[in-house]
């Protein structure tokens, strides 16, 4: 905080301040955004534990080698990839002041996103088409928890998304609908962060167990 | 009419679901329909409704939002007792072949309910509404961080709360006890809605809890005022940053164990069921790592409120503050490293067990020094014995032997022998009741005075504390010798006869109790008639040293006209000290946020979310969560939640508060 706290001029301590400035609207934002992330993270990581715990018990069914496709997991993950460095681009041009483009790039974000749910959602069908569900064994249940919380997360933010690109149509750039731009960022890149840890220890040392 | 109609409407809700065959639950039912159309005609003829909503249902005031936790917290404390007085009843009149007057489906959902209710609708909202209400005062800020969370967070906790109020008419509770361990509580062994009861009534209030932690920790981080250093913040603040970190930290874990479990009962999944690979245990597992952390999330506070009131009481600067504040802190972490303790008869090993136990142990150096620190800021203080220091001499003896016989618990060997017998009740009860419930009576009589104006009746709250503590030990050390005998939890008739003058012992100590609760409802009756007499115009009834005793009694809504300035760990003493001057002029018009409705809606309809899914009533789960989602992003669409207060109002207000401090000087 920028405000002398030391004695005044006259040598008489200062109790109070005459003249203050409210903290500027979204003075704790970020921060509260970062512990609610965390919060989630711990979400996660519970799911990771249980999964770790459960994993293994596939209760005589299916086991990870009969069930991933790695190929289709890979297109997967760039897109996630792709859409967390298309954000990216957004929050430039949304330094640059650049309505337009920042909306275009929020957009094609959205699309990724799209193309990552829709592959997702492909891929457990045809898990369930083949027997592999979620009721099956604690393995299938502890999977289909983990990435499916990753895939409703994902959606969650694809909602937030088209609500700020409305927003950002109807009253611009202004310092709130920047502030809320960047939680999402934040966000989306936390959840690239999470599918990296989903796409390493669930589905390629599941493959290699 | 098809006859799959009212099951596509009610789900599983029939007019069996009514408990209408327990005599006990529809006379109770008939008891607060009464109560409840007498309070609602009441609120209705004297036109409060408007009042109420525009003033406190919508606000988003800290202050006011406290407020109402702690009557929330009250309010369920009445019920949670209610449950108690019914166990105590059967346990003493169940033996030589009487069956007492529960049956087992009853008596069942009596003790989860209370554990449920006292852990999370009475502890945790007297611990959060002391919080809301006092720590943004002590850091000289205007509110919380983000004030429509806040009332959001309240609104949620109270959507909790009426779900399993709801449940004891409309169905039932869960029979599980409080932590609903599978496989009883998965759908196998109890197919009914108790659980399912269990599981939204937690899961609602917990997002309330989550977020208001978050709130809060960001509220002490960016909204200290200038000078107020980490190593200055009082010390209920610290212990109140501690457990909102602990809250945020662990509270997920339990959301995540509730949601695995709820996916068992609903989908069919294998987490914590016995076969297709899935494990018990993993639950009890996880839902001790929050639940450990969670003893402290009560107790932390209660910490607080204790160091606040032994330095004022005794009119001396708290003793080894530095290392009140890291025994804090290290009893945050350790709380994390010893959930295991809880079920050392799981059969995990010697060495798993002797690590838990060990670090078990540890925890009580830290509490133990802050022991040291309270006695020695008693040690040559000059000591007002107030209701509040009542309080707290009343929890340095009971909970150091809380303390002892938990240490006791802590050594595996012993705990193969103790585990979930009815020593371990007493334990608990022991450090919950001595520490966290005695704790929320000091704050309340230390801070009430901050809150309304006016100070507590001191004869009927020595009446309230005289009948709490003996009854406490009457109806508690009977249960010691009981667990040391081998008599285990839960047990709803006994054999043996010689037993039963414990209970009858145990039985006439929470009748001790009742009466200590009854005397804390008089005595807030008794203080509003005689708010004249009691009346306080300083702001500072207790000679305090913290910033909250700086600003009037109510404080107004802005808390402080001028941000204040700190120099010194006790500031407000710092500042009487050095000859501060409140100032009189030069006030300027104050940023604030604006109530909304937005929490309480979108709290309603988590709440009928909750009570759809347990009935299956999935068209209304369906639309109420649309309706959610819709009125949440609809809010976002609003940029002006915050107004000017004008120069004028903060003129008038701080000119009556100069005129009412004249007239006692």
């Amino acid at each position: 905080m920028t405000v002398a706290v030391h004695p005044s001029q006259t040598g008489e301590p200062v109790f109070y301040l005459a003249d203050e400035h409210p903290h500027p609207e979204g003075w704790s934002t970020s921060l509260g955004f970062w512990i609610y992330l965390m919060s989630d993270c711990l979400i996660f990581a519970i799911l990771f534990a249980t999964y770790g715990v459960l994993g293994g018990n596939y209760a005589a069914g299916p086991a990870p080698k009969d069930l991933f496709d790695l190929n289709l997991v890979a297109v997967n993950t760039s897109m996630l990839l792709l859409s967390s460095i298309t954000y990216g681009f957004a929050m430039l041009t949304m330094q640059q002041n650049k309505v337009a483009q920042t909306q275009a790039w929020l957009a094609i974000t959205g699309l990724f996103g799209l193309a990552f749910i829709g592959i997702e959602l492909f891929e457990f069908a045809h898990m369930i088409h083949e027997g592999a569900t979620p009721q099956r064994s604690a393995f299938l249940s502890a999977f289909f928890t983990l990435v499916g919380t990753h895939g409703l997360h994902v959606s969650c933010g694809l909602i937030w998304l088209v609500t700020l690109m409305v927003q950002v149509r109807k009253f611009g750039l202004i310092e709130a609908n920047r502030r809320r731009l960047m939680c999402l960022s934040m966000f989306w890149h936390f959840l690239d962060v999470v599918w990296i840890g989903v796409f390493t220890f669930v589905y390629l040392l599941g493959v290699l167990r | 009419m098809s006859p799959d109609l009212p099951k596509l409407i009610f789900g599983r809700l029939t007019l069996e679901s009514l408990p209408l065959h327990e005599p006990i639950v529809v006379g109770t039912f008939v008891v607060v329909a009464l109560g409840g159309a007498a309070l609602l005609g009441g609120l209705t003829y004297f036109r409060l409704w408007g009042y109420l909503w525009r003033e406190w249902f919508t606000t988003v005031d800290h202050k006011r939002i406290g407020i109402m936790y702690m009557i929330l917290g009250i309010v369920m404390l009445l019920r949670g007792f209610a449950d108690a007085l019914m166990m105590r009843g059967q346990q003493m009149l169940a033996f030589g072949g009487s069956e007492g007057y529960l049956n087992a489906h009853h008596y069942d959902q009596i003790f989860t309910a209370h554990g449920v209710i006292m852990i999370f609708f009475v502890a945790m909202p007297l611990v959060t509404g002391l919080m809301n209400y006092v720590v943004p005062l002590q850091i000289g800020a205007r509110d919380v961080s983000f004030p429509f969370l806040n009332n959001f967070s309240f609104w949620m906790t109270v959507g909790g709360a009426v779900l399993v109020m709801a449940s004891l008419f409309i169905g039932e509770f869960a029979r599980t006890g409080w932590l609903a361990y599978p496989p009883l509580s998965n759908i196998g062994y109890s197919p009914d809605v108790g659980v399912d009861y269990y599981i939204w009534a937690l899961q609602i209030a917990g997002v309330g809890t989550t977020l208001s932690g978050i709130n809060l920790i960001c509220t002490i981080v960016k909204l200290r005022c200038p000078g107020m250093t980490m190593m200055k913040m009082p010390v209920f603040t610290w212990t109140s940053l501690c457990t909102n970190v602990l809250i945020v930290a662990s509270f997920p874990v339990l959301t995540v164990v509730l949601a695995l479990l709820s996916l068992d009962r609903y989908v069919g999944t294998n987490f914590f069921t016995n076969d297709f690979g899935g494990s018990p245990m993993m639950y009890v597992n996880l839902i001790w790592i929050w639940g450990h952390p969670e003893v402290y999330i009560l107790v932390l506070p209660a910490f607080g409120i204790f160091s606040e009131v032994t330095s004022t009481f005794s009119g001396k600067r708290l003793f080894g503050y530095t290392s009140m504040v890291y025994a804090t802190v290290v009893i945050t972490i350790l709380s994390y490293l010893v959930w295991l303790h809880h079920f050392f008869t799981m059969g995990s090993g010697a060495s798993v067990n002797s690590f838990f136990g060990i670090t078990t142990m540890i925890i009580s150096i830290p509490t133990g020094a802050k022991m040291f620190n309270w006695l020695f800021t008693m040690y040559r203080g000059r000591i007002r014995y107030e209701l509040p220091m009542m309080w707290t001499v009343a929890f340095m003896l009971t909970f150091v032997i809380g303390g002892m016989t938990g240490v006791l618990l802590a050594v595996p060997p012993a705990d193969f022998v103790l585990h979930n017998s009815l020593f371990l009740i007493a334990h608990f009860h022991n450090v919950i009741i001595g520490g966290v419930v005695f704790g929320a009576f000091a704050g309340i009589n230390y801070w009430f005075p901050k809150a309304f104006g006016f100070k507590l009746d001191p004869f009927w709250g020595k009446m309230s504390f005289w009948f709490w503590v003996t009854g406490f030990y009457l109806a508690f050390m009977p249960l010691y010798v009981l667990g040391l005998m081998g008599v285990t939890r839960r047990l709803r008739v006994f054999d043996d006869p010689s037993l039963q003058i414990w209970f009858v012992i145990a039985a006439v100590g929470a009748l001790f109790i009742f009466i200590g609760i009854l005397s804390m409802l008089m005595q807030f009756a008794v203080s509003l008639l005689r708010r004249e007499q009691l009346k306080d115009v300083t702001g500072d009834p207790w000679d305090g040293r913290t910033l909250e005793w700086a600003t009037s009694s109510p404080p107004p809504d802005y808390n402080f006209a001028f941000t204040p300035v700190v120099h010194d760990n006790d500031a407000w003493w710092d500042m009487k000290r050095r000859g501060y001057q409140r100032p009189l002029t030069g006030f300027k018009p104050i940023h604030m946020p604006s109530s909304t409705g937005t929490g309480i809606i979108i709290a309603g309809l988590a709440t009928a979310m909750g009570f759809a899914l347990v009935w299956y009533m999935w068209w209304l789960a369906a639309v109420s969560f649309i309706a959610m989602v819709a009125v949440g992003i609809g809010h976002t669409f609003n940029y002006h939640r915050d107004f000017d207060i004008p120069a004028e109002d903060v003129i008038r207000t701080e000119d009556a508060r100069t005129k009412l401090l004249a007239g006692v000087n």
